[in-house]
């Protein structure tokens, strides 16, 4: 759970990074080529079997590990104080759920369309092949004020599970002293909130500039 | 000394098997009385109506032994931290409140009876490997073998550990993990101990999952209930151990 969770972590810092290109005002120059050169690369395509592999890891030991804890439970308690708990920590399964429907719906949305060729190919000077259009679906979903709201949501819940899973991950680890603790929870803190927040801002940005 | 009247919702089930449910009962108690005193009094009541007590857990009533339990209002051992049942006190409830008292819930502590639970998955997990294997003969000089202050209080401050089990209570996973590291570090942290910590570690966790509690997801609900402050650091030190056996063994 902490290792896939480590992994998927650090992917979320490298994919906002690529993404951070289609805030560029060149018509979608930059991030064509950069797609071009994340689905043509064999290294890249290879660490990116691994990504699909690690997010079906995670999510199927996070479902395991939810069904097994809920039966070791058993029954609940009348009254609840949830005393020394946040709700991050304890709504992490409902989080990790919306978040792999998102994906699924992220996939459909961007990843199917360039795997299947469906995308127009432009030219750029400079480049001496063809790369596949991938600016225009992102074009065409964020001037849907409904897409919007859902990749921003969304990006809302993934801060939750960040939130928890950060510093949770070095936990399972044993990676807990009292000398740093309080940089990884604040290291956490930051992290998520920052990266939901990058990849909240590209379709609000692009939705406004349609 | 003010009486206090309060209402209580106590958990009532025969059996293992039987379905539970809620009784309510007007006490009367007194303000400097323990939990478990003000309970002996609706017991002392309940008989002389001719009803069968409530069936409580408890032994020294010192705050040493762990023997008490009981979920007060929500709590392991009710709404003062850092506090057993039997030395939380009728003072820090108001007159007229309704108390609700139900059982440490979890599958590997099932009910025996009212708000008794057998807690003997904790003594298997001890069994398993919560000891350290000394010839026998003459004791030998505690002070001969050098440790430092930082090792030494951090062992005692895990062997503070009284098995009470509110960690498991406390715990949404029904987790005994708190429980298990505290051992784990009180042993392994001494020279003592260090020797067995792998095998120990490897054991007493197997012997966990084996008794069905759940797996820590890290929510620190134990860290917050636990009546003698075990550290959630503890986790981590048996986490570490953990990782360790796998690779070794």
């Amino acid at each position: 759970m902490s290792l896939s969770g480590l992994f998927l972590i650090v992917f979320l810092l490298i994919h906002l990074l690529g993404n951070l290109q289609l805030l560029k005002a060149d018509g979608g120059q930059a991030f064509n080529i950069y797609g071009y050169f994340m689905t043509h690369n064999p290294l890249i395509k290879m660490v990116s079997y691994g990504l699909y592999l690690f997010i079906l890891i995670h999510a199927i030991q996070g479902t395991l590990l939810w069904l097994k804890n809920r039966s070791a439970k058993g029954s609940s308690y009348a009254v609840n104080s949830n005393a020394g708990t946040n709700m991050f920590s304890r709504y992490m399964m409902h989080f990790g759920i919306i978040i792999f429907i998102f994906i699924i719906i992220h996939m459909i949305q961007f990843w199917l369309k360039m795997k299947m060729g469906v995308l127009d190919q432009v030219s750029y000077d400079g480049v001496d092949h063809t790369v596949a259009n991938l600016y225009a679906p992102c074009q065409l979903a964020f001037s849907n004020i409904g897409y919007v709201l859902f990749y921003v949501l969304s990006m809302l819940i993934l801060a939750f599970h960040l939130n928890h899973g950060f510093q949770s991950a070095f936990q399972t680890l044993g990676w807990n002293h009292p000398k740093y603790n309080g940089l990884i929870k604040i290291v956490g803190l930051l992290y998520s909130i920052l990266i939901p927040l990058g990849f909240a801002i590209i379709p609000i940005f692009m939705f406004l500039n349609k | 000394m003010s009486a206090l009247h309060l209402n209580l919702k106590v958990w009532r089930q025969k059996n293992q098997q039987s379905k539970g449910e809620f009784q309510t009962y007007q006490v009367e108690a007194n303000e400097h009385m323990s939990f478990l005193e003000m309970m002996d009094v609706l017991n002392q009541d309940l008989i002389e109506k001719k009803k069968e007590p409530v069936a409580f857990d408890h032994d020294c009533r010192e705050g040493i032994c762990g023997a008490c339990s009981m979920v007060i209002n929500g709590k392991p051992h009710g709404p003062l931290s850092g506090t057993t049942t039997c030395q939380l006190h009728m003072r820090h409830f108001k007159d007229g409140e309704t108390i609700v008292v139900e059982p440490f819930r979890a599958k590997a502590f099932p009910i025996v009876r009212d708000l008794v639970v057998d807690r003997s998955s904790f003594d298997r997990i001890i069994q398993a490997g919560g000891f350290i294997s000394v010839n026998t003969g003459q004791a030998i000089d505690g002070n001969a073998i050098p440790i430092d202050k930082d090792t030494a209080s951090k062992s005692f401050d895990a062997a503070a550990c009284i098995g009470c089990g509110a960690c498991v209570a406390a715990c949404p996973n029904g987790s005994a993990m708190l429980f298990t590291s505290a051992k784990i570090s009180h042993l392994g942290l001494l020279p003592q101990g260090k020797m067995e910590h792998t095998r120990r570690v490897n054991n007493m966790v197997s012997q966990m999952d084996e008794e069905g509690f759940g797996f820590c997801s890290n929510i620190g609900a134990c860290e917050a209930e636990c009546p003698k402050g075990i550290s959630l650091e503890n986790i981590a030190r048996m986490n570490r151990g953990y990782i360790k056996a796998s690779l070794l063994d």
